[in-house]
């Protein structure tokens, strides 16, 4: 009866691997709530922490709100969002995306702040344009640390969105949900091993889109 | 021509940082600011490029107010260093240097050649082309700073304490570089430091500055050196200041002797000669007319010259290209007392005492003519 002999049955039971209730489909859905929070949190934060951190405005009144937002209980949220609005994919979006925003917000306006000023200074003396200034010389080089702000809150949404099986939807977290209602412990070994495995995934992309994107100049140096 | 018209900064803690400064920046020149710190001068030069906007007066650039054409288009037209560099490190050497020929809307293509053409123009090695501003020393970094101010061509070039970060011998050779540069190209420079010894070497002319931004004096270095508007910039020029200014004094006419120079293969006869006509000392020459040592007349036996006890001849300063300066720290390093003139391959075309020097400067001083900056 231990954990390995739990994960060996979960993953050896081709019954997992078919249908809707089958690991392809719990993978697809999870994905999908994770991307869709990690993209709507990540639109709402990198504008905000890149115009905050280039202007340097705003910075106080951002990391009060952060923090204020990281006390938020996740599943707390998710329970008084159900009960709000009901069945479906918003209640469940909310919790995640407020989860998301704050780690994104403070890396990028904090990744914006620390780039050097002499190389901005030098840009805006050479005629470039603020926006300019922004996207071409202060985001590449900031750009390492908004990835592991990016990435901290893809890890912290890929482990939360098992939430949403709380309130009837698909995901890993089902197997989670399911398994301790029917005390069957090898389906909430299975679903907490593709989880973590889905973390693991998570930090892999992250390192191959910082290689691809990040300049070596900026790479090497850092 | 830049011109600067009655022009206050005050920022609203009521700080004055410039104060009614007024003057005329030549074209084609270097003009540099120096000051101590807090004088102002950074904020004068970034108000030339609007990145500071004056509180009163105005800024000219060739008869028209800066603030009459849109900000980025008055920034282009004039090339911007800044200390540090400030590279944008993402990006490779050229791409750096080719940074406002992009803004200003030239192909890729184009504006990389252009960049190749420039790091050839301040000495920087092609190879580094494709290198990332941290593989390069603080130096190297400089001059692409320099060559990306320089890449459009602007006629006009500001540079804010840009030699300042590195060490003294990489500093002496890019302010060299800048000189030479600055020969080929005829920019308006105005540079920034709080060095006078930079300002002396590379200005044109040069303004004073003390704390609480006003001018204290606006002259070339020579007359700075001669004639200090006031105690502050005496003090400011520092010590040594009748020895520097005679940098600006060129060698050319010192009589140089002949005589007391005699080759190491000289015969008894030859050295009796010159012994008795002129200084007890003769400069002995290897073969080859190049200077080996003094010596005194009476220890020379001919075909038994002994290199090794000859006494040093100091450094040796070339006639007509070196200054009055290098002539006297020749006469003054040399036991004898006696500089050694060389021609430019180090060929010795004479000699000149302490004496001799001196009554040059003397001259020099009562005809009051010292001239552009000659060698060193």
């Amino acid at each position: 009866m231990n954990l390995l002999h739990f994960i060996n049955a979960f993953f050896s039971d081709g019954a997992h691997w078919h249908g809707y209730d089958g690991i392809p489909t719990r993978l697809r859905e999870h994905v999908q709530y994770s991307v869709l929070a990690l993209a709507v949190a990540a639109a709402i934060a990198l504008p905000l922490g890149l115009l905050t951190g280039h202007t340097g405005r705003g910075g106080n009144i951002l990391a009060s709100i952060a923090t204020a937002a990281r006390a938020l209980p996740s599943f707390g949220l998710l329970v008084l969002m159900f009960v709000l609005l009901g069945f479906g994919l918003l209640p469940v979006m909310i919790p995640l995306v407020v989860l998301a925003v704050p780690p994104i917000l403070v890396t990028t306006y904090e990744a914006v702040r620390s780039v050097d000023p002499s190389p901005v200074d030098a840009a805006r003396g050479m005629g470039m344009a603020e926006s300019r200034i922004l996207l071409r010389v202060e985001l590449p080089v900031a750009l390492p640390l908004i990835l592991s702000g990016l990435r901290s809150a893809a890890i912290q949404i890929v482990s939360t969105a098992t939430i949403a099986a709380y309130v009837s939807l698909g995901g890993v977290g089902r197997y989670i949900v399911d398994g301790l209602y029917q005390r069957n412990y090898e389906k909430v070994v299975g679903g907490a091993t593709l989880v973590a495995v889905m973390a693991l995934a998570t930090l892999a992309a992250f390192w191959a889109v910082a290689r691809i994107a990040v300049s070596p100049g900026v790479r090497r140096s850092g | 021509m830049i011109r600067i018209d009655s022009v206050t900064k005050r920022y609203p803690d009521g700080t004055v940082a410039v104060d009614r400064l007024s003057l005329e920046i030549p074209d084609r020149s270097i003009t540099v600011f120096v000051g101590p710190s807090g004088c102002g001068k950074t904020t004068t030069l970034r108000m030339i490029n609007r990145m500071v906007d004056p509180s009163e007066g105005r800024i000219l650039l060739d008869g028209v107010d800066i603030q009459a054409q849109p900000v980025n288009t008055l920034r282009r037209s004039m090339g911007y260093v800044i200390q540090n560099a400030g590279l944008f490190q993402h990006r490779s050497i050229v791409d750096n240097i080719a940074t406002v020929p992009r803004l200003l809307g030239w192909s890729k293509q184009k504006a990389r050649a252009r960049a190749a053409e420039l790091m050839a123009r301040v000495g920087l090695d092609a190879s580094l082309a494709k290198r990332y501003p941290y593989q390069l020393s603080g130096g190297q970094q400089q001059r692409v700073g320099v060559a990306r101010a320089l890449a459009a061509d602007p006629p006009v070039l500001l540079m804010d304490e840009p030699f300042s970060a590195v060490d003294p011998v990489v500093r002496k050779g890019l302010q060299d570089e800048l000189l030479r540069i600055q020969e080929e190209l005829g920019k308006t420079i105005v540079f920034v430091t709080h060095d006078i010894d930079e300002a002396i070497k590379l200005g044109t002319m040069v303004a004073v500055m003390r704390t609480g931004g006003k001018l204290a004096q606006f002259a070339p270095p020579a007359e700075l050196l001669s004639a200090p508007a006031d105690a502050f910039v005496e003090d400011f020029l520092g010590a040594d200041r009748g020895i520097r200014r005679l940098s600006f004094f060129p060698s050319g006419e010192l009589e140089l002797r002949t005589a007391p120079v005699v080759a190491i293969d000289a015969e008894a006869g030859q050295i009796a000669a010159r012994a008795a006509d002129e200084a007890p000392y003769l400069l002995v020459t290897d073969l080859d007319g190049k200077p080996l040592g003094w010596s005194a007349a009476e220890d020379l036996t001919a075909g038994a010259i002994d290199r090794d006890r000859l006494l040093s001849y100091g450094r040796p300063f070339v006639p007509g290209t070196d200054s009055l300066r290098a002539a006297l720290d020749g006469a003054v390093l040399s036991p004898t007392g006696w500089a050694v003139g060389v021609d430019a391959t180090g060929r010795v075309v004479g000699v000149v005492s302490q004496q001799i020097i001196g009554e040059a400067i003397r001259s020099a001083h009562a005809t009051g003519r010292s001239t552009a900056k000659v060698g060193r």
